[in-house]
């Protein structure tokens, strides 16, 4: 009977023991966890692409609400995911145009000469290492894909010719591919401007037209076409200030290297 | 590894001079570091030795012609490491003067102090002469706080079908013995090792003849393979001593310097002469009259070759040696400071690689003087695992090319490697906000 009752007090006063230990620890050690981020990255797309800035989207849910970092940040997100947290933190968000990848450059296999034949690593970078590249243009693109390898949202296709086009639908505005290209070929474009030059080659006309058939050769045409002010030719190239535009493509009609385009009256996903 | 000969031995070929060209494409950069300055514009009369372009900065060096002539542009060409690069044409023409013509063993040089001597390769525009084509002043300007014991002079030329370092000790022999004194004083250090390849016995019977009675001068001879001559592996050869990682053999208290440019400092210092000419082993199966020239810097290649024949049709022009070298895809590229070989392939000999997947055979693994596993880097950098690739020692690739020679799958180990430290270099430069 004895053993019985010892074993009974021990087993209870353990029990105690160890209930109000652990009542005591969780009140001590309590840590209050901010419902609002999980509720943010509810928000936010979950492709961790990076492209905020943080590790990931979770990195950048804990950043807003620690930090206070700026809720637009999520490209692929898009003003969609904006609205959704400044709505969540009772922010008012600007409604934002999303940007878009635009490569300027129309080379290719059909239209562009080579200096030499490339065999090697298929990576822009290792072939622009090379003699600036296989191509005659020193400044054109390669069309071995660094940009698409970049991108995370499969938006990016190169033909068997080595044309590049992005997918508009497919594309956030992450600029992963933007910063993949060595030869800076890739731009961030608001979505609604529709007319681009193809083309990035500063040199002068004569030069270019011996090694390309759809290079700018800073003719001037597009400048004096421009009722807006928004082209102008600058070291034989023609750029669009993109703030001005109205994609009216005035200057497409003029140009005799057909190197601008209007995104409105060409086949989806060039 | 032990690449195979392929009959192409130009070993016992004599050091002739070549023809003069009519044009000479004299590029500003032939060394690492800032371009040389154009100091000459056209229309200008230059004559032998002239200072064409000056030193910008410190790592930079400046640049003669060899031949006299007029000067007809300053324009971008071509060269064997990149396009575009400031050069100046000259039309050959007039008289030569006899400046540094006449080669002679004095013992003036004894008088010049070691700053007086740095000062000289400079001046004179030498640079390292085996291929990177270091500028040699900076090299010899050692930091207060390293402590140099030895030099150590390479003259293991392991790049197969080379032998231009190989002759050059042979019939310079003298020069070479007068060069490694004048380093050793630049350095301030008395004990040098001059480091062969078992396959060259004549000169080391050449060297060793001329330093039988110097007790500071030792002659070492290496069994052949490649990279013997590999800088880092020819240190551990010869002191037993290993280079840190990422460090210079100086750390350990190494200069090495090619033999070429010890006999480039012996003509500079001795006879006055600037870094204009250079011996090169011009070789390959297309080639009708391989051999050793001594030809003069800005030469195009085309003119080299209009000089040696080409008893086949050029299927590939690699300038330096087939391990290293660079394939050209013109024929108008000048030879430079750097240029130790041109090899000329026709179709037969000229490997197309295929680049199929990887069978993890390891063979790259088992070649590699680094002692990295290439088939893991390269699948790293192809992912862009960049970090991981370099825990695997990334940085520590020499570029030998053994990997990519040795792959069954002809994979392009050794430039996906490459492209993987121009990522790193790409990285850096835009973490430095440039």
């Amino acid at each position: 009977m004895e053993t019985i009752i010892a074993a009974v007090l021990v087993i209870s006063g353990l029990g105690f023991l160890l209930g109000y230990g652990l009542a005591f620890a969780a009140k001590k050690l309590e840590t209050t966890r901010d419902e609002r981020v999980a509720e943010i990255e509810q928000c936010l797309p979950g492709v961790n692409c990076g492209a905020c800035g943080y590790a990931g989207c979770a990195g950048y849910a804990q950043a807003i609400v620690a930090q206070g970092v700026p809720v637009y940040l999520c490209a692929p997100g898009g003003a969609a995911a904006a609205t959704a947290i400044g709505r969540l933190l009772g922010i008012a968000v600007a409604e934002s145009v999303p940007m878009k990848a635009r490569v300027h450059c129309g080379g290719g296999d059909d239209v562009t000469s080579q200096k030499y034949r490339y065999n090697g690593v298929a990576d822009c970078r290792s072939a622009a290492a090379l003699f600036d590249g296989f191509l005659a243009c020193s400044e054109g693109c390669l069309g071995l894909g660094s940009c698409v390898n970049a991108c995370r949202f499969d938006a990016i296709d190169i033909d068997a010719r080595g044309h590049v086009s992005i997918r508009e639908d497919a594309c956030t505005g992450c600029a992963a591919c933007v910063k993949a290209c060595p030869r800076h070929l890739i731009e961030l474009v608001p979505v609604d401007r529709r007319v681009h030059v193809l083309c990035s080659s500063t040199e002068k006309g004569a030069v270019c037209n011996k090694f390309c058939s759809v290079s700018c050769i800073g003719c001037m045409k597009c400048e004096k076409a421009c009722p807006h002010d928004a082209i102008h030719v600058s070291g034989n190239l023609a750029r669009i200030d993109y703030t001005k535009c109205t994609s009216c493509s005035a200057c497409v009609a003029v140009c005799p290297k057909k190197c601008i385009i209007d995104l409105g009256k060409m086949p989806a996903g060039v | 590894m032990h690449p195979r000969d392929i009959g192409l031995d130009t070993m016992s070929s004599p050091i002739r001079n070549a023809f003069l060209p009519h044009y000479l494409y004299i590029p500003l950069q032939q060394h690492i570091g800032s371009p040389a300055e154009a100091v000459v514009a056209p229309g200008d009369v230059v004559s032998r030795g002239d200072v064409i372009g000056k030193a910008s900065g410190y790592v930079s060096v400046n640049i003669h012609t060899p031949l006299p002539g007029k000067v007809i542009a300053v324009q971008d060409h071509v060269t064997a490491t990149a396009d575009r690069v400031p050069t100046v044409v000259i039309e050959v023409e007039g008289r030569f003067s006899l400046k540094g013509q006449v080669s002679r063993q004095t013992d003036a040089w004894k008088s010049l102090s070691r700053d007086e001597i740095i000062s000289r390769m400079k001046e004179h525009g030498l640079v390292g002469m085996g291929g990177a084509t270091f500028p040699m002043h900076v090299k010899y300007s050692v930091p207060a706080d390293k402590k140099i014991t030895t030099l150590l002079v390479n003259a293991v030329e392991c790049e197969p079908f080379l032998s231009a370092d190989n002759r050059l000790v042979i019939e310079h022999g003298e020069d070479l013995v007068t060069g490694i004194e004048i380093a050793l004083k630049a350095l301030g250090v008395n004990r040098a090792i001059i480091g062969f390849e078992a396959d060259m016995p004549e000169a080391v019977a050449r060297m060793r003849g001329l330093v039988a009675n110097r007790s500071n001068i030792e002659v070492l001879v290496f069994p052949v393979k490649y990279p013997q001559g590999a800088e880092k592996q020819l240190v551990k050869a010869a002191t037993g001593l290993e280079v840190p990682s990422g460090g210079l053999p100086l750390d350990i208290g190494v200069v090495v310097s090619n033999a070429g440019s010890l006999v480039a400092l012996k003509e500079a210092v001795v006879d006055n002469k600037p870094l204009f000419e250079r011996i090169v082993t011009v070789t390959g199966d297309a080639v009708e009259k391989p051999g050793n020239y001594k030809i003069a810097i800005g030469t195009r290649v085309a003119d080299v070759l209009a000089e040696v024949g080409l008893k086949k049709k050029p299927a590939r022009i690699i300038i330096g040696g087939p391990m290293m070298g660079l394939a050209q895809y013109s024929d108008q590229v000048p030879v430079t400071k750097g240029t130790s070989g041109i090899l000329v392939l026709s179709a037969r000999r000229a490997a197309v690689y295929r680049h199929r997947p990887c069978v993890r055979c390891g063979k790259c693994m088992t070649v590699c003087p680094m002692g990295l596993v290439p088939l893991l880097l390269v699948s790293r950098v192809e992912l862009g695992m960049d970090d991981e690739a370099k825990k695997h020692g990334l940085l520590d690739c020499i570029e030998c090319g053994c990997c990519s020679a040795v792959c069954p799958s002809e994979r392009h180990l050794s430039q996906a490697i490459k492209l993987g430290k121009l990522r790193h270099v790409a990285k850096k430069r835009e973490a430095a906000g440039d």
